[in-house]
């Protein structure tokens, strides 16, 4: 199952589908079509809906191309991204180009917008499907022209032969356009040199931006329906294992607008022991909600806190438990046996909310017998068969529609927010809004997991690396919530291929082992979710920690060290498109980064460089990262002021420029946010840290100075939501102890953490 | 349980009980939704509003007091998204997921009536009551930079951060509670 959404074109279910274009009532159709061998009548596919077209993009009478976006808008203005590759192909006028976020529908295939996939898993279906319009409309517009098509151009929404010329609106308002072509006809497509784009890689305005400004943007929290019931929850006191025993509602029987409670039983299972409290407005349910007394009894769960979760790990990796084995070379232990120096190192991070700003939300109603669930939501694909297992109907009945997402990074791939919706409404037969207090969101996240990683390194008597041992301990979102996505280990247990990336390293260090274990105890006590990088957060703390760590063990300088590792051979030379060049791309943003920041220059007194390397995400969409931090520590106080970011980007292709930096900046900035800022411990069953009083991401005040410089490239475009993230905090770490000399093994670095680090 | 006071220019009667924060009375009496709902107790700035030209804390403002005041909202800034903010957070491409943009912008624009020029200095003090969970912090910095520039004309930022007027400008509820 991982492989079909690694694979970009089955991803979107488009692999080996042939391509169709055809007139309808809107105007031109450009479609794909399950049929690899062509459709025989185009027109009869597009009404029928026999060969299951799949409407990519249309263009009508007045040459308006819309192009149908399957991926939420969660601020990576994806559908401009998209857009802008089809566009591009297409020749057509950028400003004739709109977007249209489609609700859900098994035609669109997987639905999912996560893992900094949407743009590398479209880039090249979404390039053959403007290359196959260009070509139709060029033939078209040569035959009205009455001209050879080869002699033919396209640009900005015109076929040009010579002096004359053609629109696309007048070639789409003749009608008869009818082509079809079969799978490996549009795999052979001629798409455009890099040279020769216009739209890709040129900046544009997004297209979501302006509504943004002036308040017509419209998010989940703004959707209604008239008629409908507003909701506020009573979360029970464990996200599993909590059953409701008395509900006592006296005190909120005279609260103005109540309209009474209701205890979810809920045949999926998602929200066991929920009560929702009913009101006529979101703050009257809220005001309702706090009059209600509820008491549950709950399982041990409930006594579970972070130092459990992380000590359970801990005998995980000591005990020797093998869980799944992602890479497992021969001879590691005999290398460590016959190795000149060893080092041993233990990182752990804490528990991190999502914290998106705005609070979960979701409404749900049965309109003509279909269920309509109205929230923003970054996996349909994978709350649609959840939400049909509550109401008890086929998925074919229930449609969500997204709205744009008041932030993601990751918390609404988990839509299980939406079940109390879809349950309150069917058990009222009313529309039912359910809306979250920052609290209730908080405590209801499905955060990041606290993760335990042991790591060591053997050198041999030249200090050459010989031997390197990688094992983790997390709690694995995605066995808790899509077990069939798992991957199989070299030893055939499965793992979650989300919550070790980054382990599987680009580095050469001889004979190489990553063991991945599942923390079943933080499984069963909370829900982990999958947060902006998922696995990388962690495992990337402690790989680049560790191998500063080891550098500085033979005196040899981390940056050197690091380039020295990097030397792309064997498994790290790269081997596809999307990882061309290999670990050789990795060393030239670590060189990079360092000559940019200064590095081997002198600094004033407890100021340090820190350097820090990635690949992103996943070694098959490889997005190379190099940073360097900048701080200050105070000895007095142990406050570590982050001074300046440097960061060295190798994306290949950037489709959408400044939306790249945009994502690198924020996700920088998120990653100086956990290493500093945030961050919250798991204590007696719940997060103890439910809002700002207590848990306080980085502010305008704390942004450093920052450097952003992509290299230019015309690789396969990979990732960029994420891979700014997780190489900060590495940096800040190893930048510490340049400055003081101080090394930190714990995510969030707190002053408090520094200061008992230096008197000790 | 009825406060009058006026919206965006317009008379408004909200029959609501006193304790009702004015954010819920401009999302669901009113419906103008650009204003939002991020943490409840005035912390993450998306509910910024002005009560008479004051950027105000929505949120944590019982409807009552607001009795006879004038309220600007996000939809209320300007008629068609072109007070110099909004131009230049347009030109910034300043949003991401955009959620807490309105709270940001009428942060902002209460800051440039007080420091038309602001410094960095000012720029942190006053707008870091503002979260911006994507953190898009450096262009939210540069398009308040620009559409200074724009309202009052081309003079650098002073150097000394003036932080009795960022102070008065800082986000006020005490005084209407």
């Amino acid at each position: 199952m991982l492989d079909r959404l690694l694979r970009p074109a089955a991803a979107v279910g488009l692999s080996r589908r042939g391509f169709l274009i055809a007139s309808a009532s809107t105007g031109l159709v450009f479609a794909f079509t399950r049929d690899a061998l062509g459709v025989d009548s185009p027109p009869a596919a597009v009404q029928s809906g026999d060969f299951e077209p799949t409407m990519w993009y249309q263009i009508d009478n007045a040459g308006i191309v819309t192009v149908n976006v399957i991926r939420a808008e969660m601020g990576q203005h994806v559908g401009t991204a998209l857009a802008r590759i089809v566009s591009d192909e297409l020749e057509a006028d950028w400003a004739d180009v709109r977007i249209k976020h489609v609700d859900s529908d098994p035609k669109w295939g997987l639905m999912v917008t996560g893992g900094s996939w949407s743009v590398w898993q479209s880039f090249q279906a979404l390039s053959q499907a403007g290359a196959a319009g260009r070509q139709a409309l060029i033939a078209a517009g040569a035959k009205m022209l009455g001209a050879d098509p080869a002699g033919c151009t396209a640009a900005s929404g015109f076929v040009h032969a010579g002096a004359k010329s053609v629109s696309y609106g007048d070639i789409v308002k003749r009608g008869g356009l009818s082509v079809s072509y079969t799978a490996d006809q549009l795999k052979t497509m001629p798409v455009k040199k890099p040279a020769e784009r216009r739209q890709v890689g040129v900046d544009t305005q997004a297209i979501d931006i302006p509504d943004k400004t002036d308040g017509k943007a419209i998010y989940g929290l703004d959707s209604k329906v008239p008629g409908m019931v507003w909701a506020a929850p009573k979360i029970p006191p464990t996200r599993n294992g909590s059953t409701v025993v008395s509900v006592d509602e006296s005190r909120a029987k005279g609260s103005p607008g109540y309209a009474g409670h209701l205890v979810l039983d809920d045949p999926s299972k998602t929200v066991p022991g929920w009560v929702l409290v009913f009101a006529d407005s979101t703050y009257n349910a809220f005001k309702a909600a706090s009059l209600v007394s509820v008491t549950w009894k709950s399982d041990d769960t409930a006594e579970v806190s972070e130092d459990d979760v992380v000590g359970f790990g801990a005998r995980q990796i000591d005990s020797g438990e093998q869980g799944a084995l992602v890479v497992d070379d021969d001879g590691v232990d005999a290398a460590f046996k016959g190795a000149a120096h060893t080092l041993e190192a233990t990182y752990k991070t804490a528990s991190v909310l999502h914290f998106q700003l705005e609070p979960l939300n979701a409404l749900a109603f049965l309109k003509d017998g279909v269920w309509q669930i109205h929230t923003g939501n970054q996996w349909q694909s994978l709350a649609l068969p959840v939400l049909a297992k509550a109401l008890g109907v086929d998925e074919k009945n229930i449609v969500m529609v997204t709205y744009l997402l008041g932030g993601g990074f990751g918390r609404r791939l988990n839509g299980d927010y939406a079940v109390p919706a879809a349950l309150a409404s069917k058990a009222l037969g009313k529309p039912v809004k359910v809306v979250f207090t920052r609290p209730d969101d908080a405590q209801f996240d499905s955060f990041r997991s606290p993760s335990i990683q042991k790591v060591r390194i053997a050198f041999d008597a030249a200090d050459k690396v010989v031997a390197m041992d990688h094992a983790a301990s997390a709690g694995w979102p995605t066995q808790v919530m899509i077990p069939a996505f798992l991957s199989k280990g070299k030893n055939g247990a499965p793992y979650d291929p989300f919550a070790i990336s980054g382990a599987d390293h680009w580095y050469t260090v001889g004979a190489q082992r990553v063991r991945a274990l599942s923390n079943t105890l933080a499984n069963r006590a909370f829900r982990p979710g999958w947060l902006r990088s998922v696995g990388p957060g962690w495992t990337n703390w402690a790989v680049e920690s560790f191998i500063d760590e080891a550098a500085h063990s033979r005196q040899i300088d981390p940056v050197a060290f690091r380039l020295k590792l990097l030397d792309a051979a064997g498994r790290n030379a790269g081997n596809s498109p999307s990882t061309v060049g290999g670990a050789a791309r990795q060393a030239a943003v670590v060189r990079r980064a360092a000559e940019k920041a200064g590095w081997g220059g002198t600094l004033p007194p407890d100021t340090g460089l820190g350097l820090a390397t990635t690949f992103g995400q996943e070694r098959d969409m490889p997005t190379w990262v190099a940073c360097v931090a900048q701080v200050h520590v105070d000895r007095k106080t142990g406050f570590v002021k982050l001074q300046k970011l440097t960061l060295v980007v190798d994306a290949g292709t950037l489709v959408h420029p400044d939306g790249a930096l945009a994502q690198i900046q924020g996700g920088a900035l998120w990653g100086a946010s956990m290493a500093l800022h945030e961050g919250t411990r798991f204590a007696k069953g719940a997060v103890a840290d439910t809002n700002l009083d207590s848990y306080t991401p980085l502010r305008m005040g704390d942004v450093p100075e920052m450097d952003i410089e992509f290299i230019a490239s015309t690789e396969m475009p990979v990732g960029l939501g994420e891979p700014g993230t997780t190489v900060v905090g590495p940096a800040i770490g190893n930048a510490i102890f340049n400055a003081v000399g101080l090394r930190l093994r714990e995510l969030p670095m707190r002053a408090a953490d520094v200061l008992a680090g230096l008197k000790s | 349980m009825t406060t009058t006071f006026t919206l965006n220019g317009q008379p408004m009667t909200a029959a609501v009980p006193d304790d009702t924060p004015l954010l819920w009375v401009i999302r669901e009496t009113a419906h103008l939704t650009g204003t939002k709902f991020g943490c409840g107790i005035g912390m993450c700035g998306a509910c910024t509003v002005h009560i008479e030209g004051r950027a105000t804390r929505s949120c944590i403002t019982p409807v009552s007091l607001v009795d006879g005041a004038a309220i600007t909202t996000i939809e209320g800034l300007s008629a068609d998204n072109s007070h110099p903010l909004q131009k230049a957070w347009v030109a910034c491409q300043v949003p991401q997921c955009g959620y807490c943009q309105s709270g940001q912008i009428m942060q902002a624009a209460a800051m440039l009536k007080d420091i038309p020029q602001p410094s960095d200095a000012d720029i942190d003090g006053v707008m870091s009551g503002n979260l911006c969970r994507c953190m898009a912090y450096v262009r939210i910095r540069t398009a308040i930079k620009i559409a200074a520039v724009e309202m009052h004309g081309v003079v650098p930022p002073a150097a000394a951060a003036s932080a009795a007027a960022a102070t008065a400008s800082a986000p006020e509820v005490a005084k209407h509670a």
